[in-house]
């Protein structure tokens, strides 16, 4: 039998099936994300329009303009201008996403026109625990972020927020809690500035807008 | 080669009923009752599931001549996990809507011991069609007792089958069977009638 081999021989022996087949699976695997990764951008992009009233309030989605910016970290990013049916700026959505507790999750993050201000926060994909780390898609969780400040970090308390830019964590999923704010906060330093330079000086009178309508 | 072994029209129909998955063999009960509040979901879930395994139990017996004992388990893994992602991007592309309300439940059908089992049992110790036919007979056995369960907990939740209304507008809906505590309590008594009615045919078969 094969297993009676020399030494160095008798792992290749054992092993070849395994490594034939992950590179075949590999190979295949490729072969799908290649000719479907299009699509599942466009579904997203799709999503991302679909949702942009509901993250920059009184926006009408159809009038939605796409910018695409250098951030701080060297690498393009695309960001939307949210503008309301008459063409008055009514803020900004950007796509951001990280690590998460189980894999990557995307985020859009609703910011108002003068960049102040989160105005909404929409999960696009995750994976994390169910029942645990999936609450950060709920409109309760995500609600949380609302209204917070951009100028200082957000950070996650276990505990009732004292100050405007603390965020409480969803018990049992801190790991959850904390990659949603890292993510935000990443994205909040990396492209604040790009977009403002892009927004120009007019922007930042238009005041922030009000409930949102869903 | 001399096959040993039930043949291809036993594993077939011992999959849907006599060896049913869910309710003879209690495998896979995460997305039994995770994904059975509504029949669209449970059966978008029972096709991926039907896709994996079927396609992991026809691979696995192509190779079954290769496989080394101690290693086999790292293969069937292998396998799985490769349509298993085949079929989450299939889902993320063309049904995009269900891909999102699925979530974690695509890939977990990674862990799904159903498919595990029947490479273990069918496909890498019989040929080719024998494992197909296991697969989809498994399949069938699988998207039935999804089926039973979110259609339960669909009428009796929400007063809708598929999203069409079965129930008079004035169904209060009961809220508990669309959330977790009803998947329990629809599969405790589904199971329980199941095996009541095995208990029943084994005793009538016995007196005569």
């Amino acid at each position: 039998m094969s297993e009676t081999n020399t030494k160095s021989g008798s792992y290749i022996g054992q092993a070849w099936l395994v490594i034939l087949l992950s590179l075949a699976f590999g190979a295949a695997l490729a072969g799908v994300q290649t000719s479907l990764s299009g699509r599942i951008a466009q579904n997203k992009q799709a999503e991302t329009y679909s949702v942009i009233p509901q993250l920059a309030p009184g926006a009408d989605e159809s009038k939605t303009a796409e910018f695409i910016l250098t951030g701080k970290d060297g690498k393009e990013a695309r960001v939307y201008q949210a503008l309301a049916s008459d063409g008055s700026p009514k803020g900004w959505v950007v796509p951001a996403s990280g690590q998460g507790f189980g894999d990557v999750i995307e985020l859009l993050i609703g910011l108002s026109p003068d960049l102040s201000t989160i105005t909404g926060l929409y999960v696009l994909n995750q994976k994390e625990t169910p029942g645990l780390g999936d609450y950060v898609t709920g409109q309760d969780f995500r609600d949380r972020f609302k209204g917070r400040p951009t100028d200082k970090p957000i950070v996650i308390v276990k505990s009732e927020p004292q100050a405007d830019n603390e965020v409480r964590a969803i018990t049992g999923a801190t790991i959850s809690s904390e990659s949603v704010s890292g993510i935000v906060n990443t994205a909040l330093a990396n492209l604040q500035e790009p977009i403002a330079q892009r927004s120009g000086p007019g922007a930042a009178n238009l005041p922030a807008p009000g409930p949102a309508t869903e | 080669m001399a096959e040993e072994g039930p043949t291809a029209l036993e594993r077939f129909i011992n999959g849907i009923l006599p060896e049913n998955p869910v309710y003879r063999q209690l495998l896979g009960m995460c997305p039994v009752l995770a994904v059975t509040n509504g029949v669209k979901p449970a059966l978008t879930m029972a096709g991926a599931t039907a896709f994996v395994l079927i396609c992991a139990n026809v691979v696995t017996s192509l190779i079954r001549g290769l496989l080394k004992p101690h290693l086999r388990i790292l293969v069937f893994t292998l396998t799985i996990a490769t349509f298993v992602t085949i079929a989450d991007k299939f889902l993320a592309a063309y049904v995009y809507d269900m891909s999102k309300q699925l979530g974690p439940y695509v890939p977990l059908i990674i862990v799904n011991c159903i498919i595990i089992a029947r490479c273990e049992v069918c496909a890498s110790k019989q040929g080719v069609w024998t494992a197909f036919a296991d697969g989809v007979g498994m399949s069938i056995g699988f998207a039935l007792a999804l089926l039973s369960i979110a259609t339960v907990r669909e009428i009796l939740g929400s007063g809708t089958w598929f999203k069409l209304h079965v129930l008079p507008a004035s169904w209060p809906g009961w809220g508990i069977m669309v959330l977790p505590p009803g998947a329990f309590l629809t599969l405790g008594i589904l199971l329980g009638t199941a095996e009541w009615f095995g208990m029943r045919r084994r005793r009538a078969g016995k007196g005569q």
